[in-house]
């Protein structure tokens, strides 16, 4: 943003680099704490860590007045449809911070049951390592995003920029889950014969 | 450990002498643990027994605490059967508490329901028939409580494989539609 001579009271700038620099000095997060990394993410946003200093003090628990989502913590098969429709509701632009091992990889819990990272399924624009992760690092991961912002760039803007429009298949917006989870499934059981019970 | 139940320890020779008498050969076995008894009986004889410790005069197990269930699938020990099924149980005037262990068997994982006695086995009986697999006759409502409705299966058997059968890369999702109007349209 380019502010000209501070003693004078005049600016110039484009539009699309105010709305930038407005939208990511106040993001709105919407959490999603599911486990222990919920904890960390109350943690930086209390009193010690304050991210009202980065603008982002308005804790929605609402997607529709969101537009930052923080999944911290494991997501279930049970509970991935319930997130995507989150992120769904949420309008656009928006971006996405996966907390700690769990969310970004499954973590520890390589089980029938947990989903082994969100990005699988929704766009990430940041990936936090940690188990769980600090404060600070929660910190970073929201600067990252502020960058982002700030850029104008958002990972749900790629995946709606690959859409060719014509084709209904290519419309939707997270992968089908067949195409990724192959290589964690046991090739001997396929998925046709767990199903089949 | 109970704030307000105080725990009577020499009472458990009551309860000890109590089961005994009325169970006789039917009781399996029973067990010292750190702060309770536990009664080994057949699944089918279980509900007898529960029914005794809850309704005898000098005994009135009327707390319902738990139940859970174990698979002895490749297990060092000999068990008398695959399956056993726990119920834990809390005496208020005894002081004392009991596990009731219920073998059930592999081929016919069946047993029936404690929820006309506790209501509280309600819940836990629908987990362990989740998770095991162990059907509860009798029961008002046996369905899923922790995975999904459309699940097959029951994850907690030693033979289910650890990664799942593939339910990981094929379970409902979420399909935007919404997300960019359709070309053309």
């Amino acid at each position: 943003m380019g502010v000209s001579g501070s003693t004078n009271d005049w600016a110039t700038t484009t539009l699309n680099t105010a709305v930038n620099w407005a939208r990511a000095n106040s993001l709105w997060p919407m959490p999603f704490g599911t486990a222990c990394c919920g904890i960390e993410m109350m943690a930086a946003f209390m009193a010690k860590y304050d991210t009202a200093r980065f603008g982002s003090e308005v804790m929605k628990f609402s997607p529709r007045q969101s537009d930052l989502l923080i999944v911290s913590g494991r997501i279930s098969l049970k509970m991935m449809p319930v997130l995507q429709r989150i992120w769904e509701q949420m309008p656009e632009p928006k971006w996405c911070i996966s907390m700690g091992a769990c969310a970004s990889s499954g973590g520890v819990f390589d089980t029938y049951t947990l989903i082994q990272g969100v990005d699988q399924f929704i766009p990430v624009d940041a990936y936090m390592p940690g188990c769980p992760p600090r404060p600070e690092a929660f910190l970073d991961a929201l600067m990252m995003v502020q960058e982002k912002a700030k850029k104008g760039q958002a990972k749900s803007q790629e995946y709606v920029t690959q859409d060719s429009g014509s084709d209904p298949a290519k419309s939707v917006a997270f992968r089908t889950p067949d195409a990724h989870y192959r290589h964690n499934v046991d090739q001997s059981t396929p998925a046709a014969e767990g199903k089949a019970g | 450990m109970d704030a307000l139940i105080i725990q009577k320890p020499e009472n458990q020779l009551t309860l000890i002498a109590k089961v005994e008498a009325h169970m006789g050969e039917r009781l399996l076995g029973r067990e010292e643990k750190s702060h309770y008894h536990q009664f080994k009986v057949k699944g089918a004889d279980a509900k007898d027994l529960m029914r005794f410790l809850r309704d005898d005069a000098s005994l009135g197990f009327s707390y319902f605490i738990d139940a859970t269930a174990v698979d002895y699938l490749r297990y060092p020990i000999a068990q008398p059967e695959r399956y056993a099924v726990i119920y834990t149980l809390l005496s208020p005037a005894l002081g004392v508490r009991a596990q009731v262990k219920a073998f059930v068997p592999e081929g016919a994982p069946r047993m029936p329901s404690m929820t006309d006695l506790f209501a509280g086995a309600n819940w836990t009986e629908r987990e362990v028939w989740d998770l095991y697999g162990i059907e509860f006759l009798g029961h008002p409502g046996l369905t899923r409580i922790l995975m999904p409705d459309d699940y097959e299966g029951h994850p907690l058997r030693k033979d289910y494989p650890l990664k799942g059968r593939g339910e990981r890369g094929n379970f409902p999702v979420y399909h935007a539609t919404t997300q960019k109007p359709q070309g053309g349209a």
